[in-house]
């Protein structure tokens, strides 16, 4: 009980750290909104998505997706900073659960992307972005990037953990998410890429979750129910790796 | 003894890899009073107030404060104690009253308990007016106060300050000094380390002297400045001239004076005081060595320090 009480005094200070320092507003507001306009407008005309679907409607899942591993980097720069500056310590000298930081790190990141997939929604909206399958299956779509997200920030954590350098897991995360985000159908469809290539693009996760909400907002997509399920096993299987990954390391900082 | 004293350590060894940052340190900090903890950067202070606070683990010793054993019950330790300094931080980006507020609240305080708490510790620490605005506006004084604050939340019978003071400006290492005693009279067991000689003499009832990982020297300040036994001659002298002074009180007194080149001081211990000062002056004199100054002083903390302290730049902690 009262870990999850710690755990919420915690998000209470992440978030308030989320939309307080001026620089990380920028990153999940505005940032995220140039990626969206940029890729549309640049890509948009070369990259006719196949059937009736318009690039707008192609490409906000995807940008979504990619706005949820960008933000993931962040869990694991904030957790180093937090090291660095001697807050970690401050809590591990009070007596609250040893998960309640990380949760409270990870759960606090989950607010903001709530509020960033808000913001892309909205300014995609303007752009043409429709949903076509209810609103209920739209929810469900926007609630898998939020967990996805979720799961991916125990991977940055882990990693920040490890590195503790804020910098230094900055430029480390650009590497384990910049090929997952890219060689995936994010921008543009598997097929057009070349056939090695293929086998990483279509298997890995962000491949699956892209194509789940794309088929949870959009419809059209071949057997769109699988790559719902995948979805969810990899969000699982992640956290059951890497959380508790990332208590251990959590209690073995020195 | 055991029962007096508020903080145990026992033969505390902690490695980081190679590198040894505690050799076989134990110490007692008595209920009530304020015990220091000096030495040089890196000689293992910092470590030392960790492995007291549950934030590292050592590989050998034991550790027991306020009668729990902190190696093996960090969660019951932490009740206890209470942790300022440069150990801990606060948030730039919170208030000062919600610094406060959370740390009640993680503490399992009611939120009714932890804002009431939080107005009375604001209110001791001259915050008030402060209160709602972000930390970052705060001064480095007032950034202290609030970290100490955030410490005595719990009211902990136990407090730890790993340099309480450094960095700030001596009215507001003045303001800290009050306040660190007012709670002293309220009972609390206090461990500060320092790099401040001066305030060690002034706060401290014991002092230890850590250096290189080990506890070199012990006592109180009163002890520590006997320890030297002597007054100590200083002299001030031209460059060129040091090392012919150097020979000269050699010769002169029988013993090795100690030299710093930097403030090109040199100083030697005496048993009668005034007769050797005039040795010197005349001696000094006749070997046509000016002089810049000349003084017979008893030990000070600094002398201490020094004299039992290595020299040679210590590894980093």
């Amino acid at each position: 009980m009262s870990g999850i009480s710690n755990t919420a005094q915690i998000v209470k200070r992440n978030v308030k750290r989320n939309f307080r320092i001026p620089q990380l507003l920028v990153f999940s507001s505005i940032q995220p909104i140039i990626f969206l306009l940029l890729f549309n407008f640049v890509f948009g005309g070369a990259v006719t998505a196949g059937t009736n679907v318009t690039y707008i409607n192609y490409l906000l899942p995807g940008i979504l997706a990619q706005t949820a591993l960008f933000g993931a980097i962040q869990t694991g720069v904030g957790l180093a900073e937090d090291l660095n500056k001697g807050v970690i310590d401050r809590l591990r000298s009070l007596p609250i659960a040893r998960y309640a930081v990380l949760a409270g790190r990870t759960l606090a990141d989950s607010v903001r992307n709530i509020f960033v997939i808000t913001l892309l929604c909205v300014v995609g909206a303007t752009l043409g972005f429709r949903f076509h399958e209810g609103v209920i299956s739209f929810l469900l779509g926007a609630l898998l990037i939020v967990f996805f997200a979720f799961a991916f920030s125990w991977i940055s954590g882990v990693v920040g953990l490890l590195l503790k350098d804020p910098e230094t897991v900055q430029v480390a995360g650009f590497l384990w998410v910049f090929p997952l985000v890219f060689a995936s159908s994010v921008f543009v469809p598997v097929a057009t890429m070349p056939s090695w290539l293929q086998v990483f693009a279509r298997n890995q996760p962000v491949t699956q979750v892209v194509n789940a909400v794309r088929y949870l907002t959009q419809g059209g997509v071949p057997n769109g129910m699988t790559y719902v399920w995948i979805s969810l096993l990899w969000i699982v299987g992640i956290i059951a790796v890497f959380a508790p990954l990332a208590v251990w390391r959590y209690r073995k900082i020195q | 003894m055991s029962k007096n004293n508020s903080i145990v350590v026992k033969s505390v060894v902690k490695k980081f890899g190679k590198f040894t940052a505690l050799d076989d340190v134990s110490l007692l900090a008595q209920s009530g009073k304020v015990t220091g903890l000096l030495g040089p950067n890196g000689a293992g202070k910092s470590t030392l107030i960790k492995v007291m606070t549950t934030l590292l683990v050592p590989e050998h010793g034991t550790v027991m404060v306020d009668g729990v054993d902190v190696v093996h019950k960090p969660a019951l330790a932490r009740e206890r104690i209470g942790l300022a300094g440069q150990s801990a931080a606060v948030d730039a980006f919170l208030t000062g009253r919600e610094t406060l507020v959370m740390v009640g609240r993680l503490y399992g305080m009611k939120a009714k308990v932890a804002k009431a708490r939080a107005d009375e510790l604001l209110e001791k620490l001259g915050l008030t007016e402060a209160a709602d605005r972000q930390t970052k506006t705060y001064s480095g004084g007032m950034r202290r106060r609030l970290d100490l604050g955030a410490s005595l939340v719990a009211t902990p019978k136990v407090l730890f300050l790993d340099e309480p003071t450094t960095g700030l400006d001596p009215r507001t290492r003045l303001q800290l000094w009050d306040i660190i005693r007012d709670l002293v009279a309220q009972g609390v067991t206090i461990l500060l380390t320092t790099q401040y000689l001066e305030e060690a003499d002034a706060l401290c009832d014991y002092i230890y002297v850590i250096d290189k990982g080990k506890m070199i020297i012990e006592g109180t300040s009163e002890d520590l400045k006997g320890s030297l036994g002597q007054d100590i001659i200083e002299l001030k002298v031209a460059d060129s001239h040091i090392v012919a002074t150097q020979k000269l009180l050699k010769k002169l007194m029988n013993q090795d004076p100690k030299v710093d080149t930097a403030t090109r001081r040199l100083s030697i211990h005496t048993k009668s005081g005034a007769d050797d000062l005039l040795k010197v002056a005349e001696s000094m004199k006749k070997s046509k060595i000016n002089v810049e100054e000349l003084s017979l002083h008893r030990p000070t903390l600094d002398d201490v320090f020094l004299a039992v302290t290595d020299d040679t730049e210590g590894a980093k902690s």
